[in-house]
């Protein structure tokens, strides 16, 4: 058993376990690293030059983030259908969800790196222009934080959860629900990047 | 959320499936409009909105901000002010250096 207190019940002057304010915290703290880089790329638009941004930015490929966005999406739902099975006892149902959710999340990766290696194969680096700095820095952390939750979601898809979930399912429930904050969090920040750096 | 009841949360299951439904909608009109004659302004209006909207989708019902403790919601309200002074600040730096105020 976890010698930490308030993990899955509830602190009395938060109403909060000390698991979901954790991540809250976190995801405060993440608001505020793509916020700066938010704020950093409407800064370098009104400063470009006219039409700088919209010729680099035409080089980018919007089917193929489209894609990436339905992918982003369908992963997110699976992603909550997994801690929703949970809920329910369904152990082989949290497995499949959880699973599809890994799919959607490396589907995400794998046209992601076709993406950059079409960019390079082109000649067209983050040096190229102000747009690819920005856009391979925005892009590029959240690939990051993509990689990162996926060696989460495969851990618990693993032995680990099927251990957890012999020995202790109401813990296992409670870090699906936190890792699911996580990468909703992660879709919610892909949300505002595609029509930012694709549509505009 | 662990004092779930099996049905509460299968009621809860259909509330995704809907929300699933509108994001994938919403990301139809997202690319839609995009092709719109319009100026940069308009577009990027069009598209923050549109982006609110599915964020707050995500962030109400798949992250549960919608029945979350007052404690997570003064967290993201402090979080929010901050991201607005944040996002103000390259809106400052210009107004200096094109000297319209």
């Amino acid at each position: 058993m976890s010698s930490i207190p308030y993990i899955l019940e509830e602190r009395p002057d938060t109403g909060l376990n000390n698991s979901r304010l954790g991540i809250w915290i976190f995801i405060a703290s993440e608001v505020m690293l793509f916020g700066g880089l938010f704020s950093a790329y409407v800064f370098l638009r009104f400063a470009a030059p006219e039409g700088e941004f919209d010729y680099w930015g035409s080089k980018l490929s919007v089917p193929m983030a489209t894609f990436n966005t339905l992918m982003l999406i369908t992963s997110s739902v699976t992603m909550i259908m997994s801690w929703a099975s949970l809920k329910m006892k369904q152990f082989d149902k949290y497995k499949l969800y959880l699973g599809l959710t890994i799919l959607c999340g490396t589907a995400f990766l794998a046209v992601k790196y076709f993406e950059y290696t079409g960019k390079f194969s082109h000649g067209i680096y983050p040096a190229s222009s102000t747009f690819m700095g920005i856009y391979f820095t925005l892009t590029g952390l959240h690939v990051l934080h993509i990689i990162g939750g996926l060696f989460v979601l495969i851990y618990f898809w693993g032995p680990a959860g099927s251990r957890m979930w012999k020995e202790n399912p109401d813990l296992l429930a409670n870090r699906i629900e936190v890792t699911g904050l996580y990468w909703h969090f992660v879709d919610l920040v892909w949300i505002f990047l595609f029509p930012i750096l694709y549509l505009l | 959320m662990s004092s779930d009841s099996h049905k509460s949360v299968e009621e809860q299951v259909k509330i995704y499936l809907n929300v699933f439904g509108a994001l994938l909608v919403l990301t139809g009109v997202t690319v839609a409009v995009s092709y719109l004659d319009v100026s940069f302004i308009e577009a990027f209006f069009i598209a923050i909105v549109i982006a609110t909207i599915k964020g707050s989708l995500v962030l109400g019902f798949f992250m549960h901000l919608i029945s979350e403790r007052q404690a997570v919601i003064w967290i993201l309200i402090s979080t929010f002010i901050a991201f607005l002074i944040l996002m103000f600040l390259p809106l400052v730096s210009m107004t200096d250096h094109t000297n319209i105020w």
